[in-house]
């Protein structure tokens, strides 16, 4: 039996990450011969959650509840996994590899005292159970044996597609109401608020950011970069490299290691696209690359690219942009 | 009240990440070493906390990050002179923990994960090897009066932990800005004499088989164009997205 | 994906400091079709330049360097990207202080203001330093910061509006295609370029680049490290990148340079940390860029505790942080000098191991090197073709650099050997002269014997006449016994080793062809005669000076200097005719040389011969093969110490046996061996004869070298057309010959001049002659026969009188000199009576 832990978004539906780990959990139950596959959700699930988990093949689903739960804790969380891992003996126990998915995980591999794999992508074979995750924020990988029971990991956000069953199924609620010991609830969130508006939010909250990375050249390198920021109202975004270089200051630094953006669209100039650097920008709906580099990581991964030499390419948007406005204004 | 920082030699990975011949771990003679930073705002927090002893498991060329550590603010050092690639995450969460209950700290910090191995679980095992509570993935820590208070990004929102010493907390960068050393910092740390020790016991080991580099995407890009040339389709894309206006 | 053009004149393979400045001097002298192309993006690839220090202190010793420094500063200034900051060379101890006297001795005769100046002088301008860290500094008003970033592009820039220059970043050489020894076509990642000229100017990249086409770039990729401190408030309130002077902490061998609010602390203290070319990571590997390698902590703790006492104030700010930190990769070579000029494959030119201070001044050079031929500033220390076989291989770059790295702010004594990769080269007498307690000085890979123990007891037997030296550090690489020995030549005779000697043969059709071209002199002569030439280059300016012996109708040996003689190989190798049918054959490593010379030398070799010796049988300058005890040995007469006798060259095998019958007969006549001391300094500039690197170079014409004789052969030759013309007019120099009127220092000690320092005139003002140098000394030397110690220096015309009474600074210190010849007439037997 596969259990998996599932997250649901404020909307009141499953994860989008929870799917793919449904997904994942899946084609694991058939790999092994066709197991249930079971689901874990704190509180009382929404008849579309049920439907949802149904429709990904999920079996029964294990609701946790009680005062307990009602304020997030990871023990006491693992505490209630494990406790339907014992009442179903299931032999995988995984989750989406979100900050709670992996807390959970440590703390249930913890507690179960088995290794855990964090961020898998894939499994190479059963027995002995070998998966495939990633390390070094994503520019590796690692092959892991995971031989003892339960087998305990987190699935790497779009390890796979998200996928229903072929055949949808109706799920049942099994409520579940552990005993959690108080010693489980003392590092326990205690209130939420709203974020407070940070300091760097205008990155990551801009609907548009351009780029800059070492093809900027120097710290003189950015005046056409300012420019085309400030014509498109956008938020300056530099790579890691341009911080350590000192030629901007770290606030504008887009990364791993910096400010994870979304924005609509993003136009990195001058950005090889180390995989750093992707781990902050892919989240991008649009990605616009200017290099000079046809094969360089950000072209390829890009939606758009020019290939050319920033300083030639992007004053000349400029100049497009101010022709067009000034056109505009004339007519 | 005593702090212990736990850090981590690892590649510095801003750049492309290159192997070892054997596969086992990553090659850091391009990139060279340096700690996760995330263990870099563990360490600044744990300065800002008052005393702070950080310690490492790892080869002995790991000094590197404990004299790092130290030039910032860090007062003592304890080296587990060890082959880090043989331990696991639960090996390594037993040996911090036969440091913590050899010097009596009363907080551990450590970084949420390392960005090597990314295994996200060796605090929360430490936690369980010393009976204490553990808060994971937060920006702020502070101390006041024998309870910690923690803040970290949720997914509702920024949640706050509030809980009696002693415990475990794992950082995530972002929350404070970690100090660079300075010159008399770094005199300092040089003077410092490192508590060296061997591992407790035998590692279990961390199950891995070997590393391998991803494989290149296949790209669906869409060229515009050239060099300055490009310039009207760029703006064209400008104003079919919406973000100019036309 | 950006091609590269299909065909060029010229490619120019790099684009830092050097291949921008290449570029620009090249378009300026008129080529056209240059492709410049790097494998990193622009305006920074990513290689030595784009985290050069960028500061420049113009004095140095050597005055090549010093010129191409000075030159680089007028072109940095005039492209608006030179900051004057002034600069201090801190001394914490005597001995230093001595050496930036020996410092003010180069500024002198480079012509740069300098000075000597107290610890309250710097504190003045340096507020922030401690002044009980150190006793004395030499100050040079005239140091400065450049943006070479910024001159880089602008140098692209001026030779892109020519229209002469294509500039393609981003692309990668992936090979060289030789052909006929010829450079056809470089290899990219984006498409060939047919060429007929390629440069490499890739830094610390050469080597790689330089073995795609089978040369060799000996240099080293070797770490420099350097941090960074800010914001510190002393420096953030004053604006602008630079407003104190720059402190080089020559004992602790660091550097302290403000870069806007943070001061950059560099070093040369710390051990030799080297790597390999194909280990630079690639700029998708590099944390920050290829040679901005991890800083390693460790090495430079020592460093940055004595930064910090010397300026605590500063360094120890409240809020100042160590916030960038390097490994900076730069490029060093076995001798310390860059690496420019044609590879041994034709059209293959290379432009390396070059810092920021010479970067452009190196660009002008090598394009006028190219275009015309030759450059303005002599290259002859930087040529690559001055290395020999040995100094080729990496081992011996790794071995020597690692020596020399704590040298770079070292006190080197102009003597001074190196210690690593000895042995190179052993003549075949070797053991036979270690047996003899030679002393061993290496040049070109052999070892020499600069004098013998074994003749100590000279030195008692002629006292006060071997002049011996008070000062340790006159007396440094130095012994008496070398003018008891050439004392002893002048009495009986000397018998010393030459196996350095660089030996080539030309045969075949275009022989005499080729040396009619190269030199001078005329070398259409009768088989058996031997010619001293001077060479020159297309300018009229001297390339070199050495011997050719026909020793055939089709056949000429050319004998020349080791430090040199790979150059004049391959300019000889240049003009032989490229049908194939005339060959040239190095001999160096299967012919040794022994010299025979002294009033005995004659009855020497007769006692081991049954030839007939008389000069009426063997002639000045003629040779021919004789037996030496049952040994064939091929004998020319000539002599570069100014006595009777010969030198004598004999296979490898037969060598030791000649050397040793050579000894055992001269006993009787008491003969000595005699070593390089004498044969290269007290012999010769007894004779006033001139050596090339010193006396003799790319800037100096044999008119004012003194070396003109009455006709100019018919055939032409390269430079004669210059040298006509040169002959028409008056000198702007004149070689003359002084001597030492008084050696006593204000200490009263006697000191001995060493070469290189200033002359004067007798009340310590400076002379300048028509073309703005300054009278320095070339040559310094015991001329032990005449119990006088003789300088060679060029001087104004005016100035060249006998009698005339000028000074030499020496350490600081006037020593009155006067001037005893003027042209080449020598100080010692100027008749040369005692040659025949």
């Amino acid at each position: 039996m596969i259990l998996v832990l599932v997250e649901t978004d404020l909307a009141g539906t499953v994860a989008e990450v929870s799917r793919e780990a449904l997904t994942f959990g899946r084609s694991l139950a058939e790999a092994g011969g066709d197991v249930p596959l079971d689901a874990v959700v704190v509180g009382e699930p929404a008849p579309d959650v049920v439907e949802q988990l149904g429709a990904f093949g999920v079996r029964d689903v294990h609701a946790l509840t009680g005062a307990a739960f009602d304020g997030y804790a990871g023990a006491a969380w693992a505490a209630g996994v494990l406790h339907v891992r014992a009442g179903t003996g299931a032999v995988v126990v995984m989750a989406a590899g979100t900050p709670r998915g992996n807390e959970v995980m440590a703390h249930t591999a913890a507690r179960a005292d088995v290794p855990m794999a964090a961020n898998v992508l894939s499994f190479s074979g059963l027995a002995p159970f070998t998966v495939t995750r990633q390390v070094v924020g994503g520019s590796a990988l690692e092959e892991m044996r995971l031989t003892q029971r339960p087998v305990v990991f987190t699935v790497a956000g779009h390890a796979v597609d998200a996928r229903p069953a072929g055949q949808p199924g109706t799920a049942n609620v099994v409520l579940e109401r552990p005993e959690i010991a108080a010693a489980d609830l003392v590092a326990r969130v205690v209130s939420t608020e709203d974020p407070e508006p940070d300091l760097s939010g205008s990155l990551r909250s801009a609907k548009v950011v351009v780029g800059a990375g070492r093809g900027a050249g120097s710290a003189d390198g950015f005046a056409d970069l300012l420019e085309l920021t400030e014509l498109l109202g956008a938020s300056l975004g530099v790579s890691r490299v341009v911080t350590s270089l000192g030629w901007r200051p770290h606030h504008e630094q887009v990364g791993q290691t910096g400010s994870r953006i979304s924005p609509d669209l993003y136009v990195p100039c001058g950005i090889s696209g180390a995989i750093q650097h992707w781990a902050g920008c892919s989240s991008a709906k649009t990605i616009l690359a200017i290099n000079t580099d046809a094969e360089a990581p950000m072209v390829t991964r890009a939606t758009y690219a020019v290939i050319g030499d920033l300083h030639e390419v992007v004053p000349a948007i400029n100049a497009e942009i101010k022709r067009r406005r000034a056109h505009g204004a004339g007519a | 009240m005593s702090t212990l920082v736990c850090v981590k030699r690892v590649v510095d990975s801003s750049g492309q990440v290159v192997l070892t011949e054997d596969g086992q771990a990553v090659d850091g003679r391009y990139a060279g070493f340096t700690m996760s930073v995330h263990e870099e705002c563990a360490v600044e927090i744990a300065v800002r906390t008052g005393d702070a002893t950080v310690m490492t498991l790892g080869d002995t060329d790991a000094v590197e990050q404990l004299r790092a550590a130290l030039a910032v603010g860090c007062t003592a050092a304890t080296h587990v002179v060890a082959d880090q690639q043989a331990f696991g995450p639960a090996d390594v969460a037993r040996e911090i923990a036969a440091v913590v209950r050899d010097q009596g700290h009363d907080l551990v910090l450590l970084g949420n994960d390392a960005s090597d191995t990314g295994d996200f679980q060796v605090g929360i095992r430490l936690a369980y090897e010393l009976g204490w509570p553990v808060v994971n993935g937060v920006t702020e820590v502070s101390v006041d009066d024998g309870v910690v208070t923690a803040r970290g990004a949720g997914p509702g929102g920024v949640e706050t932990y509030r809980l009696p010493l002693p415990a475990v907390v794992t950082v995530l960068e972002g929350g404070v800005e970690p100090r660079y050393p300075t010159v008399p910092g770094r005199m300092r740390a040089k003077k410092v004499a490192i508590d060296e020790r061997e591992p407790t016991s035998q590692p279990q080991g961390p199950g891995r088989v070997r590393l391998l580099l991803r494989p290149p995407v296949p790209s669906s890009v869409q060229v515009l164009g050239k060099g300055a040339e490009a310039a009207p389709a760029v703006v064209d894309l400008f104003e079919q997205l919406g973000v100019i206006s036309r | 994906m950006a091609t590269v053009p299909a065909t060029a004149k010229v490619v120019v393979i790099g684009a830092g400091i050097v291949g921008n400045s290449l570029v620009h001097h090249l378009a300026r002298l008129g080529w056209r079709d240059i492709v410049q192309i790097d494998k990193g993006p622009l305006p920074n690839p990513g290689g030595s330049t784009g985290h050069a220090s960028n500061f420049i202190f113009p004095v140095d010793h050597s005055r090549e360097i010093t010129d191409l420094t000075l030159d680089s500063m007028r072109q940095y200034k005039e492209m608006g990207v030179f900051t004057e900051s002034g600069g201090f060379e801190l001394a914490r101890t005597e001995a230093r202080m001595e050496e930036l006297r020996r410092r003010m001795s180069s500024a002198r005769a480079w012509g740069i203001e300098a000075q000597l100046v107290d610890p309250e002088f710097v504190k003045d301008k340096v507020p922030f330093i401690e002044t009980d860290q150190f006793i004395g500094a030499f100050w040079t008003p005239g140091v400065g910061v450049v943006d070479s970033l910024r001159a880089g592009t602008i140098m692209r820039e001026r030779a892109l509006e020519t229209g002469a220059l294509t500039v393609v970043p981003n692309v990668e050489v992936v090979g060289l295609d030789v052909d006929d020894g010829r450079i056809r076509r470089v290899r990219t990642s984006r498409g060939d370029i047919e060429a007929e000229h390629v440069v490499i100017a890739c830094g610390v990249w050469s080597p790689k680049i330089g073995d795609m086409a089978g040369i060799s770039i000996p240099l080293t990729p070797a770490v420099h490290q350097m941090v960074s401190v800010g914001p510190c408030p002393q420096l953030a309130e004053r604006e602008g990148e630079i407003s104190f002077p720059i402190i080089r902490d020559m004992d602790t061998f660091c550097y302290e340079r403000q870069h806007g609010a943070d001061m950059e602390v560099g070093s040369y203290a710390h051990r030799a940390i080297l790597h390999e070319p194909e280990d630079i990571p690639s700029l998708e590997q590099a944390t920050l860029s290829p040679t901005e390698m991890p800083f390693t902590p460790d090495d430079f703790d020592p460093q940055l505790e004595q930064a910090y006492e010397l300026m605590p104030d500063l360094l120890g700010a409240e809020g100042a942080q160590m916030r960038y930190a390097i490994n900076g990769l730069l490029s060093l070579t076995c001798d310390g000098s860059p690496i420019l000029g044609e590879s041994l494959v034709n059209g293959l030119w290379t432009a390396a191991a070059v810092w920021i201070k010479e970067g452009p001044g190196v660009g002008r050079a090598v394009a006028e090197w190219m275009v015309n031929g030759r450059s303005e500033i002599d290259l002859s220390h930087s040529d690559i073709a001055r290395f020999h076989p040995h100094q080729m291989r990496r081992e011996h770059t790794r071995l020597r650099t690692t020596e020399s790295f704590i040298k770079t702010y070292g006190i080197v004594h102009p003597g001074e050997q190196y210690e690593s990769d000895r042995g190179r080269r052993l003549a075949p007498m070797h053991a036979a002269q270690r047996r003899l307690g030679a002393v061993f000085f290496e040049t070109g890979g052999w070892e020499r014997p600069h004098w013998y123990e074994s003749n100590a007891g000279l030195v008692v037997e002629y006292g006060a006449a071997v002049m011996p030296r008070e000062h340790e550090w006159d007396a440094r690489w130095w012994s008496p016994i070398i003018n008891a020995e050439h004392l002893r030549m002048r009495e009986a005779a000397g018998i010393v080793d030459l196996s350095a000697f660089e030996v080539f043969d030309i045969v075949g059709p275009g022989a005499l062809e080729t040396v009619q071209t190269v030199c001078v002199a005329q070398c259409d002569v009768p088989v058996g005669k031997v010619v001293y030439t001077p060479v020159l280059d297309p300018a009229g300016c001297l390339r070199s000076d050495l011997t050719v012996m026909r020793l055939g109708g089709e056949h000429f040996r050319v004998v020349t200097g080791a430090a040199h003689g790979p150059v004049d190989r391959k300019w000889f190798g240049d003009h032989v005719p490229a049908d194939g049918a005339t060959t040239l054959m190095n001999r160096t490593d299967d012919v040794v040389t022994i010299g025979l010379w002294g009033p005995r030398a004659r009855d020497i070799l007769a006692s081991l011969t049954s030839e007939d010796v008389s000069d009426g049988g063997f002639g000045f300058l003629t040779c021919r093969e004789i037996q030496v005890k049952g040994v064939p040995v091929l004998a020319s007469r000539i002599s570069y110490v100014g006595e009777l006798g010969w030198e004598l060259y004999v296979t490898v095998d037969d060598a030791a046996a000649v050397w040793d019958a050579l000894l055992d007969a001269g006993t009787t006549y008491g003969a000595v061996p005699v070593g390089i001391g004498v044969y290269g300094t007290t012999g010769r500039i007894e004779k006033g004869y001139r050596a090339f690197g010193f006396e003799l170079d790319g800037e100096r014409t044999i008119v004012e070298a003194g070396m003109q004789r009455p006709k100019v052969k018919a055939a032409d030759f390269v430079g004669k057309a210059a040298y006509l013309h040169q002959r028409e007019s008056a000198p702007a120099r004149v070689l003359c010959t002084m001597a030492v009127d008084d050696h006593t220092s204000a200490a009263g000690t006697k000191r001995y001049m060493l070469g290189g320092e200033p002359v004067l005139t007798r009340s310590g003002a400076p002379l300048t002659d028509d073309r703005g140098a300054h009278p320095y000394v070339t040559s310094a030397g015991p001329a032990p026969s005449l119990g006088k110690h003789l300088l060679m220096a060029y001087l104004p015309p005016d100035e060249a009188v006998v009698g005339n009474e000028l000074a030499v600074s020496y350490m600081e210190e006037l020593y009155p000199v006067t001037v005893v010849s003027t042209d080449a007439t020598p100080a010692f037997d100027a008749a040369n009576e005692r040659i025949r």
